[in-house]
Order: structure tokens, then sequence, then C-alpha cells
């Protein structure tokens, strides 16, 4: 090999770039997300599946409905009607609670960042709330 | 307008220019050019094949008489074998070749750069397809891709036509390097088109035109053929030339020992007009310097046709500098003004035969009249004569009269060669602009690294493709005339003798108000001499500003 | 190749290469009851990825095991000289003379396409008047398209990190700075489909360009082309699972590989036809992108005359040296009053 010092230096920066992923989760097991899901509400807005990869277009369209068109009913697919509210509907005490044992916990996992509390102020969790609500 | 000469069988300048249509339908775009093969070989766009005898001086594959124009180019029967072993070979020792067939993108960055595509609007002249023809052949033979699918990876086989479109575009292509200073990742046509011709050497496909100037050299030293006695005859003419215009006797030495510098030069300089104005301008400058050199007919020339030979042939030929260096026990060599000859003594020599010099006298030059270390040729010791003089006018040590140049309006051709094989720009204009009053550059896109070819180098200046050098040549010329309307040029220096020997062709043909100089021939007008008679005439025995009336 | 039959062959083969894991992983569930997840999802992207390396390193060394026998840099600025003749930092970089400089040119040149910055184009008119104009879109274009796509690159480290690394928030913030659209459209991922579509444009349109254009040049375009398209589709339109795909990918990066449920086909697609590219890489002009270090053009300064380069290879040749050369011409040296070295003529060795 000619210029083989330089090469094999090259080679080996290269190579450590591009396996930047492997060596930077070794020995860090990855940790899915751990879903509180509500315990007396059985049934969302949407069904899990359609809710799982598409609530953002769905609180897209409460948003632009209540902001602009002030319209803050909505009709479930199973005909239940719901007040258009992040806070207050999904939010609700009875649903996602908190949003560290719910919202957080995927979009920590995948790296999202919603722009939701750019204009919502974030609900206050008060840590001694939490033992009341577990069972 | 001049007359062209009939011999040259090219149409008009305006017609050839009419001709070149760039167009896609006139370019036969329309085709996948692997479908265009068999190429028609025209007159007039290549040089005659070398003679036997040539081949032969030097030991070369399959000498015999043949011709591109015929139909069987007498190969030996195992041709195929020999290009494909030749190009594993090369493809092992060379990394340049390897990557440069491995690593092209067809961006199409340097489709329009090639002074050959410009001036003949043939696309096989385009550097990406010029070096296409040969990784065509690459793909199929050394590659799996080009193995299983063909023509889909862009391969095909090694044919007699795909042997002879080789050929007549690898004598298109002159090595100016001008697409590998455009190409993102550095591709240089030059060292493919070196490749190629290396390959066209193992079947004896050279052209004579190169041949000939190898085996002269090899054996007289020069390319012209010149032998040891004629050579100092052509020299004392010089003298007797320079003492008639100025009055000064000059007293150039031969294969002198014990000389501090050794000088080098092509031979076109001493052969051929307007060269030998411009060896004169050496013998000038050499003598009212007192400087201890001396001439070498062993190496009596600069050039080196083997560059466009093979690399072995260049090793073969360059040798003799260093040979010669330490046989007459000089410590550090000169050259004169050339192309090619620099390409070779700044990219290749010191590389090659270093060696050759170990024992001698040699040390890191210095100019014995102004005392001036050439740091950045300490290894070689060879150092370019626009260095020298820029740094004696940049120390006072010649006294000049710039008006004596003021008949001329001065502009300058960079030669691909030091251009791009060593970046020599300042030089030569600082001594310019030193000799004579008006100088003015050509556009900033036709000069420097971006400089045009003169048409006709690497071994192409002969006189059966004019149609070619004209062609080749059109964008230089372009340039020219553009400046020559705009400032009224007329005065084309450059630092190269085949320039010197082809430009003045070039000229002729589109701007023939414009002549052709090298730089000491105005260096040596320009030089107020000790002990010289008041000037009338220049070297070239035509009368200077204000004198025209005393002749 | 006919550029008909060059955009026949890369179509049909994307249009293949999309309909494998389409077939395999959306109708053969339904047909036989087969899953083929685990070929898709783990079994093809490690080899892919161990093509690719393994073929990458192959082929550098296979040019490294080149010799560089000459030292040739194209010089595209004033050459180190005379100490009076001053060089500007541009020309330093053009035509390095230290090392430094060296570096400096590779940097410009791999990290800001130096020399296709120069490109000009040809204005060749009547021919009396040919002109060169500065033209940078193939520049801008190709800029446009690499940095794009390394953006893309480190915007999917998000799925293969955990935690994800402060640099790809910051990225990723930068990149939806407009915050329009939802999700949040990245400029990148837009502007990489428009440099591709004017590289594209320009291999169809410029007669030149389309002329030495291979199915090689084309299939490149097309795949990374359908790849940005079926992610966009995947992150707008179609909406994937990301944590499902977040576990799959995880999985992969830490060597205990899983086939979540819920994953779209469409991102089967996606994963094959990356896996494609990778594989497709080394063996392909994509090799440009480690080949452009090794270029003996770009990566060697200018000091030939200063420093000796060695030639590993140089051969032993035949010279004609002075002696045979005084040899031939003797007699006629001697009557020139030219020195010689032997004062007698051999005559009778002569002939």
């Amino acid at each position: 090999m000619y210029d083989g010092g330089k090469i094999i230096t090259g080679i080996i920066i290269g190579l450590a770039l591009l396996t930047f992923p492997i060596w930077y989760n070794l020995g860090a097991a990855p940790k899915p997300p751990d879903i509180k899901l509500p315990v007396k509400e059985k049934q969302c807005v949407q069904p899990k599946a359609y809710m799982r990869t598409k609530h953002m277009q769905v609180l897209d369209l409460w948003r632009d409905s209540v902001v602009r068109v002030a319209q803050r009913s909505y009709v479930a697919f199973n005909g239940v009607k719901y007040d258009m509210s992040l806070q207050n509907t999904c939010m609700s005490a009875d649903c996602h609670a908190k949003k560290t044992e719910f919202c957080d916990q995927c979009h920590n996992y995948t790296g999202v960042v919603p722009y939701c509390w750019d204009c919502h102020i974030e609900p206050k969790e008060k840590p001694k709330e939490k033992p009341k609500e577990k069972h | 307008m001049a007359e062209i000469p009939k011999s040259w069988n090219v149409p008009s300048p305006d017609g050839l220019v009419k001709e070149v249509d760039h167009s896609p339908a006139s370019m036969g775009l329309q085709k996948g050019w692997m479908s265009t093969t068999p190429v028609e070989i025209k007159p007039g766009m290549h040089c005659y094949a070398a003679l036997p005898k040539r081949s032969k001086a030097l030991g070369m594959p399959n000498p015999r008489n043949w011709s591109a124009m015929d139909e069987d180019w007498k190969l030996p029967r195992n041709w195929k074998e020999i290009v494909l072993e030749g190009m594993k070979e090369r493809l092992g020792k060379f990394r340049s070749f390897q990557l440069f067939m491995d690593i092209c993108v067809r961006c199409g960055a340097c489709a329009d750069k090639c002074h050959y595509f410009i001036g003949s609007a043939d696309p096989k002249n385009m550097p990406v397809l010029r070096a296409e023809l040969l990784r065509s052949v690459y793909r199929k033979n050394f590659t799996t891709a080009g193995k299983l699918l063909g023509p889909i990876a862009g391969a095909r086989d090694l044919t007699l036509d795909v042997l002879k479109e080789w050929w007549y575009y690898l004598y298109q292509c002159s090595e100016c390097r001008r697409c590998s200073v455009f190409c993102p990742y550095g591709i240089d046509t030059a060292e493919i088109t070196m490749m190629g011709r290396e390959l066209t050497n193992l079947l004896g496909l050279n052209i004579d035109w190169i041949a000939a100037p190898i085996d002269f050299c090899y054996r007289t030293g020069n390319h012209m053929g010149i032998q040891p006695h004629a050579y100092k005859e052509m020299m004392e003419f010089f003298v007797d030339e320079v003492e008639n215009y100025t009055g000064v006797r000059v007293e150039p030495s031969f294969n002198r020992k014990g000389a501090e510098i050794l000088f080098v030069t092509p031979s076109g300089d001493v052969f051929g007009d307007p060269g030998t104005y411009t060896a004169m301008g050496y013998l000038v400058l050499f003598h009212e310097l007192g400087l201890d050199v001396t001439w070498s007919t062993y190496a009596s020339e600069g050039g080196n046709f083997g560059l466009f030979t093979s690399n072995e042939v260049m090793k073969r030929l360059n040798a003799k500098m260093y040979a010669e260096a330490k046989r007459l026990g000089v410590k550090w060599i000169l050259g004169g003004e050339c192309g090619h000859m620099w390409r070779v003594c700044n990219q290749y020599m010191g590389t090659m035969n270093l060696d050759m010099a170990k024992g001698s006298k040699m040390e890191e030059p210095v100019s014995p009249i102004t005392g001036t270390k050439f740091e950045n040729a300490k290894s070689t010791k060879m150092v370019h004569i626009c260095e020298f003089t820029a740094d004696l006018i940049r120390n006072n040590k010649l006294k000049l009269d710039p008006s004596r140049n003021d008949h001329l309006t001065v502009t300058m051709h960079d030669s691909c060669n030091p251009a791009r094989g060593m970046g020599f720009f300042e030089e030569p204009r600082y001594v310019i602009k030193n000799v004579c009053n008006h100088f003015y550059d050509m556009p900033e896109n036709t000069i420097r690294e971006q400089t045009f070819c003169c048409g006709a180098g690497s071994g192409l200046n002969a006189g059966e493709d004019m149609e070619l050098r004209m062609r080749g040549g059109l964008p230089r010329a372009n340039a020219v005339k553009y400046v020559h309307e705009k400032y009224g040029v007329n005065k084309l220096a450059c630092i190269c003798a085949i320039d010197r020997a082809v430009l003045v062709d070039l000229m002729q043909y589109f701007v023939p108000e414009v002549d052709v100089t090298g730089i000491h021939e105005m260096v040596a007008n320009a030089m107020i001499l000790e002990g010289e008679k008041e000037k009338t005439v220049d070297l070239r025995g035509e009368p200077l500003p204000g004198k025209e009336d005393s002749k | 190749m006919n550029v008909i039959v060059s955009l026949i062959l890369s179509g049909g083969a994307i249009s293949i290469l999309v309909a494998i894991p389409f077939l395999a992983v959306w109708a053969l569930p339904y047909v036989f009851g087969i899953h083929l997840e685990w070929l898709f999802g783990i079994v093809i992207p490690y080899l892919a990825v161990i093509i690719f390396f393994v073929g990458i390193v192959y082929r550098v060394v296979k040019w490294a095991k080149c010799p560089v026998p000459f030292r040739i840099p194209s010089t595209c600025g004033q050459q180190y000289t005379l100490p009076w003749i001053k060089r500007n930092y541009a020309e330093k970089l053009d035509n390095p003379f230290t090392k430094a400089g060296v570096v400096g040119r590779m940097i410009l040149e791999v990290l800001c396409f130096r020399s296709l910055f120069r490109n000009t184009k040809l204005n060749f008119g009547d021919g009396l008047h040919v002109r060169y104009a500065s033209s940078k879109w193939l520049w801008l274009a190709a800029m446009g398209f690499h940095y794009c796509f390394l953006i893309v690159l480190i915007r999917h480290l998000r799925f293969f990190t955990e935690p994800m690394p402060f640099f790809v928030s910051i990225i990723e913030k930068v990149d939806g700075f407009f915050q329009f659209f939802l999700p949040v459209a990245y400029q990148s991922g837009l502007l990489l489909g428009a440099a591709l579509t004017f590289l594209l444009l320009r291999r169809l349109l410029i007669p030149q360009v389309r002329y030495v254009s291979l199915p090689a040049d084309y299939f490149p375009l097309f795949l990374i082309l359908t790849i940005a398209g079926t992610g966009i589709l995947m992150r707008y339109v179609f909406k994937a699972d990301v944590v499902s795909i977040k576990e799959l990918t995880m999985g992969l990066v830490t060597f205990s590989p899983k086939i979540p449920e819920g994953i779209s086909v469409l991102f089967y697609i996606h994963l094959f036809l990356v896996s494609v590219l990778f594989a497709y890489f080394p063996f392909s002009k994509l090799v440009h992108m480690s080949g452009v270090f090794l270029s003996p053009t770009r990566n060697l300064s200018n000091n030939n005359r200063a420093v000796r380069h060695i030639n590993p290879w140089n051969p032993k040749v035949k010279l004609h040296t002075y002696e045979e050369y005084e040899d031939d011409f003797r007699e006629k040296m001697i009557e020139a009053g030219l020195p010689v070295e032997k004062k007698v003529a051999p005559t009778e060795q002569k002939e």
C-alpha cells in the first residue's frame, strides 16, 4: 500500500463517522416508551391505531376549527361529541392528564418537538398528585 | 488578410468557423455515442504514422509502414491481448489511471472546456467522452458489472474499430489539462491520454511527428536532429547577427567543463523563427551579465516528446540533462522558455532522474549576479530563465530601456504546461511589464490556469493536421483577436518553443496583424548593452521605434 | 446507450426494486400467510451495510495499492517562487506548496466543490466572438444536493440514537425553521428534491450531458429520488408509526434486532431502497465520495523542484550516454572545435 498511513487513518475516520450510531448507543439498551394509559376512559376520539400515527393531524384540525371558525364541537368516529380542546378534553383528568407520562414518552423517544406548547401553557404537574392517580 | 498556404488544406477562417456547429443535431447527439463507432478518420485531423526507422532507433515495438487511413493497420496478431495486458499493468502502476477510470460521474463540467471540442464540435472531443472511450473498455474487462451487463453498464469490447477510435481521439488531445482544472475530482484527461498513448505505442501506433523528434533527440541530443558541429554553426550565425544589430560580440561556450551553469533550451529556438530571436536574446543576456554558463550539444534539447510517448521514453531522453550537468561539473541548470519541457522538469525530472546527479557538483541554485537562492528549486537544481531574469530586474541588475519596445503592444499566452503543471504566471508578466510599456492580458477565462492550448501541443504540431491545429487554436486566436481589436495588441508573447512555432501559423490564419515572440527576445531588445552601437534595429533587424528612417 | 433505453432500464430497475418489498411484505401475508418482515427489516439492511463498508474499504485499499509514480497536481494559481512575488490565500490553496496548503485545498474541494465553482459556459456565437460566461448552476445544485442529503442523513440519526445527540436536535430545529405544514416541513427535504430534479433535468435537457450519460447515471438519481419520495410520503401523507419504526431501527444499531407490530409496507419499501443504495454505493460512480480524497491532481503539493517525489517502480532504462554520443560525432566535434573527452578518434573500431 502506498501512503498507507494517511489512507488507513482516513478510512478509520470515515468508518468512525459512519458507524456513529453503533458506538453512540453501545451499552445503553434502548428504552421503548412507557405510556400510562387512562384508567377510567377506555375510548379515544379515534381508534388507537389511527391516533398512534395521526393524532397531530386531529389536533391540527381542532386548532384550526377553534381558532379560525370558532367551531368547538367534534363528532368522533363513534358518534360521541367532544369539546375540541387539548387541555380540557385530551388532557382532562380522566384521560391523558400528565404530559410527562403520555405525550413526552413517545415524543422524547423519537425526538419529536411538537409546537403545541409554543402557545399552550404546559400544565403543571405537582409531584404530590402522583400517588393519588397511581393504582 | 494574409494568404493561407494551399498546403494547409483548410478552408478560410470564416468558412472553418461557420462549419463549427454545436447544435445537438449537427453534433449527432441523438444516437448514443457507443453506436457511432467506427469513426471516420479524416485527413487534416490526424498526423502521419511513424516511420519504421524511428521505432527501431529506440527499440519500440512493431516497426512497419502503415497509415491511419488504411483499412489494415498491420497490428500484431495478439494486439488485443497486448493492449489489455498493458492496461492491466498501468492500472496497477498509476493511481491516477485507476482512480480516473472509477470515479467520473459524467457531470459534464469538462465538456465545453476542451479547445478541440470548441473548435471542432466533435462530441468525442469532450474530455469526458475521450475518457469514456477507454473507460468503456476498462469496464468490460476489469469490472464485474461491465462483464455481466455489457453496454447497460457502459461497457464494450475492444475491437479494431474501438482501437481506431481510441487512436484518432488520443491524438486529438494535446494533454493541456484545462479540463482537469474544472473537474470536481481533478480527473485529468492528460493522464488518460498519456496512458492511452502508451498503449498505442505497445502496438507501434505512434505518429511520426512524435517518433521522429524522439529518435533524433536520442541520437543527436535534440529534436531537430542537429549534429554537434551544426549546432555550433547555428549559434555562430546568431553571434554574427547579434553583433550586426547591436555592435556587441557575444561569446557562447559549448560543452565547457567547469562552467557554473548549464543552459538547456528547446532546440526549436536554435532552428526556427521566431524562436531564434529568443535564442539570441539568451546570448545577449548571458553576455551582458558575464554569466559563467555553457550550452551543451549533447543535452541540446529541453523539450521531451517522450512525455507524449511513454514514461520510459521520457526518462531516457530527460536523463541527458543531469548526465551532462554531472559531466561538465556545473552547479545548477538554467532552463529556457519552453512549455512541456517545464512540465517534465517540474513534475517528472527529479522523480525520474535525480539519481543521475549523485556525485555531481550540483547544489542549490544561487544567482551569481544577485545572490538570490532559488529555494523552490533546491532539489532539482533547475531554474526557469524567467525566474532568473525576474530576479535580475527586481535587483536592478539589467539596464533596460522599455521604450525600445514601444512599437509593441503585447499580450501573453500562458502555455498550458507551465500554467497548469507549475503555476508560472507572475514571473513572465513581471519581466514583460519591465521591458515593454504596453501590456494587456487577454480575458480572464482564457489565461493563467484557464489558458487555452495553442492547438498543437503534445506533438500535434505537424504540417498535415493543419485543420486540427486551426480548430484547436480557435479559442486562443479568438482571445488574441479580442485584445487586438480592443487594445491594438500586435505581439503575442509566450514562453514555449512549440507556441513560437505554431502560434505564428495560428495568427496568420485568424489574426494576421499579430506576431509572435519569446520573452527574452523582448528583454534583449530593451537591454542597454555595454559597448553597444547606436541601436536602430531589433534582433529581427526591424527598425526600432523612431529609428524607421535611419536604416 | 440511447437516452430512452437508459431511462427505461433505470426506471424499470427502480420499479422492480419498489415492487419487491411491496409484494413481499404486503401481498405475501395475504396470499400465502408468509411473513417476510424479518428479511426486509433485518437481514437485508444488515447485509447492505456490511457490503457498503467492506466494499468501500476494498475500493479504497485497491486505489491505495496503486502507487502515485509522479507528483502531478493541477496548478491553479501562482507557484511558490521568489519571495517578493506575493501569493494571496486563494493562490496558496489553488497551488499549494506546503502540506497545510494541500489540506486547505482538499477541504475546499471536498466541502465547497472548489473546482466546480470555476465552471464556465461556452458561448460560441458566430465563432469569431467566442465567450465564456461564469456558470454556477451546476455548483449550486451539487452543493444543494450533497448538503441536503447530509442534513437528511443527520436528521435520521433520531431513529438510530437514544437519547438523541444535541446536534441532531439543533439541525432539526434549523431545518424546520419556517414552521409551516404539519408535521413541520423540512427545507432540506424540499431542496434535496429540487436539486435532484435539477440534476436530472440538466442530464436530460443539455444535449452534451445527455449524450455522455449512462443508465448508471440515471439509476442513482432515480433511486435517491424514490427514497426521498417514500420518506416524504411517510412523514406527510401515509403517516408511519415512528415509535415502532424506532424500535426496529434501534434494534438494528444495538444488535438486538426485532420486528415490532404496526409498521407499514411503505417503510419497508423505503428501507429496502436505502439498503440497495448502500449496497450499490461501492460498486458505482458514487465511490467518488472516497475517491475525491485520493485524486493525485489535487492532494499533492506543487513542490517537486524543492522536495523529490519517489516513484517506487522508477524503471531502469537504456540511456544514450555521452560517450556513445561522442563516439558517433567525435570527428565532427573536433573539427568544429568542440571539446571532446577522447582526443584520438578510434576510427578502427567504427564499422
